[in-house]
């Protein structure tokens, strides 16, 4: 048996490695690159401020803009000050013993249930149970149902980060535990926070299989939360089943994936310049 | 007075980080309660060991429907473990420091393309290359073409925990290993990989859990027929699928049986994540 | 900084009552000024451009359309949770009861073909031992040496129970055909797929798809006006009681000549003379 070198070996897997990493990232940029470069053509300000015509086969996406908009927001101000503050208790507030247990066992499983099953409990519980009907409200609650156990992880992460130096610095200028959260800990883990919040506003947008169950698929602009509302996302997946690829699908996907992608480079430039600053 | 707002935090927000358990609690009752009777109707081996589905003649079996949700997600962890932890173990291993400040924050930010995106692709590009190139029952829509489409989806989930892991390895290991004259594959391979083992595999576990729930776009390219899979060019129906296709339409026993699909699911994702934290608590052990 | 903190738990608190709030107030009062139509698929695309047609008679009424299934809009109907559902294909005797039927246009059912399909006619016997599984081979019915893909709708599917009842008699759908969730997935799976068969609202048909004649009589107008054409349904609106107010009102604007251009155009036939 002849032996392969160990540096020929080295050469043929770096370059093994190589390849794979060019295919990984090739695929994945070209994905976004075809989308958006067949959807620029068709984006104008008619086409993001127009109502659609013919169910969305001409005209433009205002209001599915506005309802996953809707949805985003109420999504995140209820998983938001929710996350952050069971971040905050299972970080700050208690020493690790069965109730920290049971509640990240809890935070596991929410976040291991698949959206079609959320779906199917905002469709019960929200429209059905609550009387809710098919809205933006039902939408957005189950939403934040989806993204709470992953806000929960990034900040604890992000607030575990924090060096205990800086908290005994707080105790040690005669601070309560509350003063040396607010003040100390929080700003210091701002970042990973959001980085967090960055990435759950990328899954709000693009949710798909629980919000057609919860909002609707509504095509008028919605008023109020209690409206049903179709969101960008369902736009494009509806538009794609009944019509194919046609302009407008490609339209709706590059809008999606733009406002996707600037939201998370924005924040993820921020984030840095922040960074830097405070190091 | 500071300590006594102290003392009226902490019960606070105990009250909030208790409500994901709260809200876990109110779904499983709700999921339960909706598809647990349909089940014991029929009984559960029967709902779950046959593949006659024939809502509408009270035969509610989904066996080749939780056949076709596993074959999808091996199929699409055979695509992206190689593709995703070989990239992984170039950017950590072997690429230099600005490329990978560049690329792995570039990957983590595909992580937000919303899946329906991923269909589409497949639809336009990966479903008639299929059925051209290798046919089948599925004409295109089969196993493979959805095992495709969740591979590259879940590439950014598990490239960038997998690279998070590998970066977690000590630098002492690999100069330990380097020292001892070893080339840098042979460091990769016998010390770094064994190292980051179980964090790689929490990362593979979590796409895999991705591929068993994603719905939409798994609907538009496995073609959704309800037979079990001879061949990885049939067409399947996973159980998710299962829910979407038919929740706009069930009524009575129907939908009641549409639950109990999702108690099924739920079912399988909790074992699913057991093993996730079997593994990560065997890390945090040996560390 | 404190004050800032302070807020947010305000925030907190405010969520939580409206959550509880919310669970407490029940149903949400219909202001009158909402129609809600909820049901069919298949009546969803014509639903909403006869909403989108009565924005410029009566601008002052939201209707509001939701796609949700044949089953769905007669159960929703029945319960109240919206005001007008819609099917697509006829009610069982089980489900009439308490609900007012208005016929406002018929459909055919189309079986459609990729356009390269060297194929133009079945019997309806071929068509039903096609999806039956029965034959499996575009050759047993004189065309192309290839497999056949048979793509369907799913169950509960207003499309597919006219489908069945018409077509298929009383043998069942063979399991192995591909499954699409609406009449425009159908269309767009049997466009890209050369062996393709499928079935679809007379009026999704299009270029990139070729309807075939069934037992000699092709899916015309004239056909289908005549009753020559046999795969036809029709489309209902399903009132809880008696039609009133608004409701009555959307309903008489639909079946007015209006109304009726509107689906017209998009080639549904009237309904048939009660």
């Amino acid at each position: 048996m002849t032996r392969v070198h160990p540096k020929t070996k080295e050469f043929i897997a770096k370059m093994a490695l190589r390849g794979i990493a060019a295919v990984v990232i090739l695929t994945l940029v070209s994905i976004v690159g075809y989308v958006i470069v067949k959807g620029v053509a068709v984006i104008d300000l008619k086409f993001l401020f127009g109502q659609p015509r013919s169910m969305g086969r001409e005209g433009g996406v205002f209001p599915f803009i506005v309802s996953s908009i809707y949805i985003t927001v109420i999504s995140l101000a209820v998983s938001i000050p929710l996350g952050l503050g069971s971040a905050i208790y299972l970080t700050e507030y208690r020493a690790e013993g069965w109730a920290t247990k049971v509640i990240r066992f809890g935070i596991d499983c929410l976040a291991g249930i698949p959206s079609i099953v959320l779906g199917l409990f905002g469709f019960s519980f929200f429209v059905k149970f609550l009387h809710l009907s098919w809205s933006l409200l039902s939408g957005g609650l189950t939403v934040s149902l989806m993204i709470l156990p992953f806000i929960i992880r990034s900040s604890e992460e992000a607030i575990r980060a924090v060096p205990q130096s800086y908290r005994e610095v707080a105790f040690a200028a005669g601070g309560t535990k509350w003063q040396s959260v607010t003040r100390v800990v929080l700003p210091c883990a701002l970042p990973g926070v959001m980085t967090g919040i960055i990435l759950a506003i990328g899954k709000c947008v693009g949710e798909t299989a629980s919000v057609i169950f919860t909002a609707g698929t509504s095509l008028r602009t919605p008023q109020s939360v209690f409206d049903s509302g179709r969101t960008l996302a369902i736009h494009f997946y509806l538009l794609v089943r009944e019509t194919g690829a046609s302009d407008m699908a490609y339209g709706s996907a590059a809008t999606l994936l733009i406002a996707i992608l600037s939201v998370n480079f924005t924040a993820y430039y921020l984030m840095r310049r922040f960074l830097r600053r405070v190091s | 007075m500071n300590l006594t707002r102290d003392r009226v935090v902490s019960p606070i927000l105990f009250a909030i980080a208790s409500f994901s358990i709260t809200a876990l609690f109110v779904i499983g009752v709700f999921i339960f309660v909706e598809g647990l009777p349909v089940m014991l109707r029929v009984g559960v081996w029967k709902f779950i060991g046959s593949s006659e589905w024939l809502p509408l003649e009270g035969k509610f079996g989904i066996l080749a429907m939780i056949v076709g949700s596993i074959t999808v997600a091996v199929g699409t962890l055979v695509v992206a473990v190689p593709l995703g932890v070989g990239c992984a173990v170039y950017l950590s291993e072997f690429a230099s420091k600005r490329a990978v400040a560049i690329i792995k924050p570039s990957i983590e930010l595909l992580f937000a393309i919303p899946s329906v995106v991923y269909g589409f692709i497949g639809v336009l590009f990966i479903v008639p290359f299929m059925r051209e190139h290798f046919g089948g029952d599925g004409h295109g829509f089969n196993i493979v073409t959805a095992s495709f489409v969740l591979g590259i989806m879940v590439l950014p989930v598990i490239v960038g925990i997998s690279v998070d892991a590998l970066q977690a390895v000590p630098k002492v290991y690999r100069d330990g290993s380097l020292a001892l004259g070893a080339t840098q594959w042979q460091t990769t391979t016998m010390v770094t990989l064994k190292a980051a083992r179980s964090g790689i595999l929490a990362g593979v576990i979590l796409g895999m859990a991705n591929a068993i729930g994603e719905t939409m776009a798994v609907i538009m390219v496995v073609g959704n027929a309800v037979v079990m899979p001879n061949s990885p060019l049939d067409s399947v129906r996973t159980l998710t699928g299962n829910i979407a296709l038919e929740m706009g339409y069930a009524t009575g026993d129907h939908r009641q049986a549409l639950f109990a699909t999702g108690v099924v699911l739920l079912v399988m994702i909790m074992m699913l994540n057991t093993l996730t934290r079997y593994v990560t608590r065997k890390r945090v052990a040996r560390q | 900084m404190k004050a800032r903190w302070h807020r947010l738990l305000m925030v907190v608190l405010s969520l939580t009552a409206v959550g509880l709030g919310l669970s407490g107030c029940g149903k949400r009062p219909s202001q009158g000024r909402t129609l809600r139509i909820v049901g069919s698929t298949s009546v969803f695309p014509f639903a909403e451009l006869l909403a989108e047609a009565y924005r410029d008679v009566r601008p002052d009424i939201v209707v509001d359309v939701q796609a949700g299934g044949s089953t769905v809009g007669v159960v929703s109907a029945k319960d109240g949770i919206c005001d007008i559902g819609t099917s697509s294909r006829e009610l069982r005797p089980e489900e009439k009861e308490g609900l007012t039927r208005i016929e406002i246009a018929r459909d055919g059912i189309a079986v459609i073909v990729h356009p390269g399909n060297t194929i133009d006619e079945l019997t309806s016997d071929q068509v039903r031992d096609i999806y039956a599984g029965k034959i499996t081979h575009w050759r047993q019915v004189g065309g192309a040496d290839a497999d056949i893909a048979m793509v369907t709708r799913e169950e509960g599917s207003g499309t597919r129970g006219a489908f069945e009842e018409i077509v298929m008699g009383k043998t069942r759908i063979s399991p192995r055909a591909l499954v699409q969730d609406s009449n425009g997935s159908i269309r767009e799976a049997v466009a890209t797929s050369p062996n393709a068969i499928g079935y679809v609202s007379v009026a999704l048909v299009n270029a990139k798809v070729k309807a075939l004649a069934v037992d000699g009589e092709a899916p015309t107008e004239e056909h289908l006006e005549s009753g020559a054409y046999k795969v036809m349904r029709p489309f209902l609106f399903l009132v809880k009681g008696a039609p009133e107010g608004e409701t009555q009102k959307f309903i008489d604007f639909v079946l007015s000549a209006d109304g009726q251009k509107v689906l017209k155009a998009e080639g549904l036939l009237s309904p048939s003379k009660q």
